[in-house]
C-alpha cells in the first residue's frame, strides 16, 4: 500500500492554520471528556466494572476459537447464515455477492467501522451499488466526500455552518440554515425515505454472544433499527474480538460503553438480534483482517479489548488539536494508532509518534488497555524494522552518541550555548520543529561544570 | 468463493496465536441501592428526554393518553387493556412498511432499568419489530414493580434470546452530531412517555 498523501505531522499542521477551530475542536471533545467524567463518578464501582471489563476480555482474546465457534453454531441454529472473511477484499467481495443474488444495487448502512477500515463504500460504488450512510453525522461526511474524524462523533470537525452549507447543496435546504434542529429534522425527512425504499440494510456489531449467537447493536438515532427492520436481508459485519462470552456479560459492557463515549448512561437503543423476521433474511460476516495476527503480538494483542467508545480520541491532547482526518486511518487517535501499523506498517509508522505518551488514554479506557505502553512500543518496533524516517531516526542517533561520551557531550554543549547567545536564530528555522509556538531559553554565560571547577572544585 | 477455507484459516490463526488461558472474573456483578427505584427511574429519564408518570391503572392510562396526544389519529396499541385507543388496527399488516404513517405507538415495556431509565421489550410486545421506532411518538407502559436498580439485574430477569429481537430503549432517539447540539427526533420516536403503574 502507498504513503498517505501527508503524514501527520504534516496534516495536522495544516489542521492548525485556523487557530480558533483548532481551539474549538480542542475544547468541543475536552467538554465530551468532562462529560465522561462526571457519568463515571456516578457509579461508586466503576473501577471494578472497568476490571470486570478487562478480565473478561482478556478471557475472550484466550479462548476466541471456541467462543467464535460456539457463536457460529448458535446463530446458524437461529437461521442467520455466517460467513468468514479473511480480509477486507473477501468482505467486501461477501457483501456484494449477497447485493447480487438479490439483484439489489442500493442499500442503507449504519455505523460500522469495520466496513471504513475495509473501504466498502469504495468498492460497491465501484461496482455499482449505491450506498447510503445513515447516521447523522456519517451521511454529512458521505455527503461532503470526506471519511469520518472520529469513531463515536463523525463530523466532530465540522461546524453547524458547514453542515448547513452541505445540507443546502445537497437536501435543498434554506441558504445560509445552520439551526442543528432543522437540518437534523432535514435530514430525517431525507434519510426516512431511503429507509422505507431499501431492500437491504448493513449494521455493524458492538457485541456479540457466543452463547447464544446474537449480536447488539448500539446506536442513539435508532437508524440501524430502521434500517433492519424495514429491510428483506439485514446484514451485520464484526471484526472477530467483538465477540463476549454470555448475555449477563452485557451487563459490565453496557455500563461502560455510552458513559466512556458521551457521558450517558446508556444509548437509546440497544437492540438485540437473534432471528430474522419471518421472511428475513439475515446474514453475519465475521472478519479477520489481520485480527488473528494482532493476537500473536503479545504486546499488542490487548488492543483487541476495544469496544470502540473513543474515550480515549476525547482526551488526547495530540488528537484533539490534530483532527480526526491526520492520522489518515478508519479509525483516529490513540487507539487507531495502536491498530493501524499492525495492518500496514509502512503507511502508519508516522502515528504511534502522534502521542506525548502522556497516559490519559489508558487512564479513561473503560476495557484497561495500556494505550500508551503500546504507542511506545510500536515506535521500538518501528524503528527496528526500519519504517523510521531519516532525519528522526538521523537525529537521535547523534544524540545517542553524545550522551554516550562525556568529551562529546560537553563539547556539543559549549558550541549549543555559544551558538545560542550569538545566534538565537539559528535554532528558532523550520528546520526545528520543536521551536514552532516556542522560544528557545536564554543562554547562560558558562555551564554549571565551569561554574563548579571555578567556584568549588579548588576553592 | 472460498469461505469454507477462510474459516478454517482464521480459527487456525486464532488457534496458533491466542494467549494462554484466561478464567473469567468471578466478579462482573455489582449492587446499586437507590432509596426509591421510581424516583431515580423518573429523573434520569427526564435527563435524556423523556418523560415519566406514575399511575394506578390501565383506565387512568386511557385517561392520559387522551389528554397528551387527543390530537393524534393514527394510534396503533399493542398493551392488553388499552386497545380501545387504537385507531390503527395492526392484525392485518405483514409488511412494516405499513406502518409509515404511524403517529402513536403505545406498547408494554416488560421491566425498566433505574440508573440509566432503559426498558426492555422484546419483539413479543413490539407486534413488529420496526413499530417502536417507525413511530412518529412512543408511549411505554410498565408496571413500577418491574423496576431493578441496574442493568446485571435487568439482565437477571430477562431472556434476551428468548425471541428473535429484544432492545433496552431508553429515552426518544437523538443525536448531537452538529456541533454537538442535541436534537431529540433524529430517526427514531420524537418523543417517549413511559406509564409506571403501580
Amino acid at each position: 500500500m502507498s504513503h498517505p498523501a501527508l503524514d501527520h505531522a504534516a496534516a495536522s499542521e495544516v489542521f492548525n492554520r485556523d487557530e480558533p477551530r483548532v481551539n474549538w475542536h480542542d475544547e468541543t471533545l475536552w467538554w465530551v471528556r468532562q462529560k465522561r467524567d462526571r457519568a463515571s463518578v456516578q457509579l461508586p464501582e466503576w473501577e471494578d466494572l472497568r476490571e470486570a471489563a478487562s478480565r473478561i476480555k482478556f478471557h475472550v482474546l484466550s479462548h476466541m476459537d471456541e467462543l467464535l465457534e460456539s457463536f457460529e453454531r448458535k446463530a446458524q441454529e437461529n437461521g442467520v447464515t455466517v460467513h468468514w472473511a479473511a480480509d477486507a477484499a473477501e468482505h467486501n467481495a461477501i457483501i456484494l455477492s449477497i447485493l447480487r443474488k438479490h439483484s439489489v444495487d442500493k442499500m442503507v448502512k449504519s455505523k460500522s467501522m469495520l466496513t471504513e477500515e475495509c473501504h466498502l463504500n469504495d468498492f460497491l460504488s465501484a461496482n455499482g451499488v449505491e450506498v447510503i450512510d445513515t447516521d447523522l453525522g456519517e451521511r454529512i461526511v458521505q455527503l461532503r466526500k470526506e471519511p469520518p474524524s472520529h469513531i463515536v462523533l463523525p463530523a466532530i470537525h465540522l461546524k453547524k455552518s458547514d453542515v448547513g452549507e452541505t445540507f443546502h447543496e445537497h437536501l435543498g435546504t434554506e441558504k445560509g440554515a445552520t439551526d442543528p434542529q432543522y437540518l437534523t429534522e432535514a435530514a430525517r425527512q431525507h434519510l426516512r425515505e431511503k429507509f422505507l425504499t431499501r431492500r437491504v440494510a448493513l449494521t455493524g456489531v458492538n457485541f456479540a454472544i457466543a452463547e447464544t449467537g446474537g449480536f447488539v447493536v448500539c446506536t442513539n438515532e435508532g437508524n440501524a433499527d430502521m434500517g433492519a427492520h424495514l429491510a428483506d436481508v439485514h446484514i451485520a459485519c464484526m471484526g472477530f474480538e467483538k465477540i463476549i462470552p454470555k448475555a449477563e456479560h452485557l451487563g459490565v459492557y453496557l455500563r461502560l460503553l455510552a458513559r466512556s463515549a458521551t457521558g450517558q448512561p446508556i444509548t437509546t437503543y440497544s437492540s438485540h438480534f437473534h432471528k430474522p423476521r419471518p421472511g428475513q433474511e439475515m446474514h453475519i460476516v465475521i472478519v479477520d483482517n489481520g485480527r488473528s495476527t494482532q493476537l500473536g503480538r503479545e504486546d499488542f494483542r490487548n488492543s483487541l479489548k476495544c469496544i470502540r467508545c473513543g474515550a480515549c480520541m476525547n482526551t488526547c491532547p495530540v488528537y484533539r488539536r490534530s483532527g480526526g482526518h491526520s492520522y489518515h486511518n478508519a479509525v483516529a487517535g490513540p487507539i487507531g494508532s495502536i491498530l493501524a501499523p499492525n495492518l500496514d506498517m509502512r503507511k502508519n509508522a508516522d502515528l504511534p509518534f502522534a502521542s506525548t505518551l502522556c497516559g490519559s488514554c489508558s487512564n479513561v479506557c473503560p476495557v484497561k488497555i495500556d494505550i500508551h505502553d503500546q504507542l511506545y512500543k510500536w515506535r521500538q518496533v518501528l524503528a527496528k524494522e526500519g519504517y523510521v524516517g531519516g532525519m528522526k531516526k538521523a537525529s537521535l542517533s547523534v544524540a545517542a552518541k553524545v550522551l554516550a561520551s562525556p568529551t562529546l557531550f560537553r563539547l556539543s554543549f559549549n558550541t549549543a550555548r555559544t551558538a545560542l547567545r550569538i545566534a538565537p536564530w539559528a535554532g528558532n528555522n523550520p528546520l526545528n520543529p520543536w521551536s514552532k509556538h516556542r522560544e528557545l531559553p536564554e543562554a547562560p554565560k558558562e555551564s554549571f561544570r565551569q561554574w563548579w571547577e571555578k567556584n568549588r572544585a579548588n576553592p | 468463493m472460498n469461505t469454507m477455507s477462510s474459516r478454517d484459516k482464521i480459527l487456525g490463526a486464532i488457534r496458533q496465536n491466542k494467549p494462554a488461558a484466561m478464567p473469567l472474573p468471578d466478579q462482573f456483578t455489582f449492587r446499586t441501592e437507590y432509596p426509591d427505584l421510581v424516583a431515580q427511574f423518573g429523573q434520569v429519564l427526564q435527563s435524556i428526554g423523556g418523560r415519566a408518570e406514575v399511575v394506578p391503572d390501565l383506565e387512568a392510562v386511557k385517561i392520559k393518553v387522551q389528554e397528551h396526544f387527543g390530537d393524534l389519529s393514527t394510534i396503533a396499541v399493542t398493551v392488553p387493556g388499552l386497545e380501545s385507543l387504537a385507531t390503527f388496527s395492526l392484525a392485518p399488516v405483514t409488511d412494516p412498511h405499513d406502518l409509515e404513517h404511524i403517529e402513536l405507538a403505545i406498547i408494554p415495556g416488560q421491566l425498566g432499568v433505574a440508573e440509566n431509565a432503559a426498558i426492555w421489550i422484546s419483539e413479543k410486545e413490539m407486534g413488529h419489530r420496526v413499530l417502536p421506532f417507525i413511530t412518529q411518538h412512543l408511549a411505554l407502559v410498565i408496571r413500577a414493580e418491574t423496576l431493578v436498580a441496574n442493568m446485571h439485574e435487568a439482565y437477571q430477569r430477562i431472556a434476551p434470546a428468548a425471541t428473535g429481537f429484544g432492545t433496552f430503549l431508553a429515552g426518544p432517539s437523538k443525536t448531537a452530531d452538529i456541533e454537538q447540539s442535541l436534537v431529540v427526533g433524529a430517526h427514531g420516536a420524537r418523543s417517549l412517555i413511559v406509564y409506571l403503574i403501580g
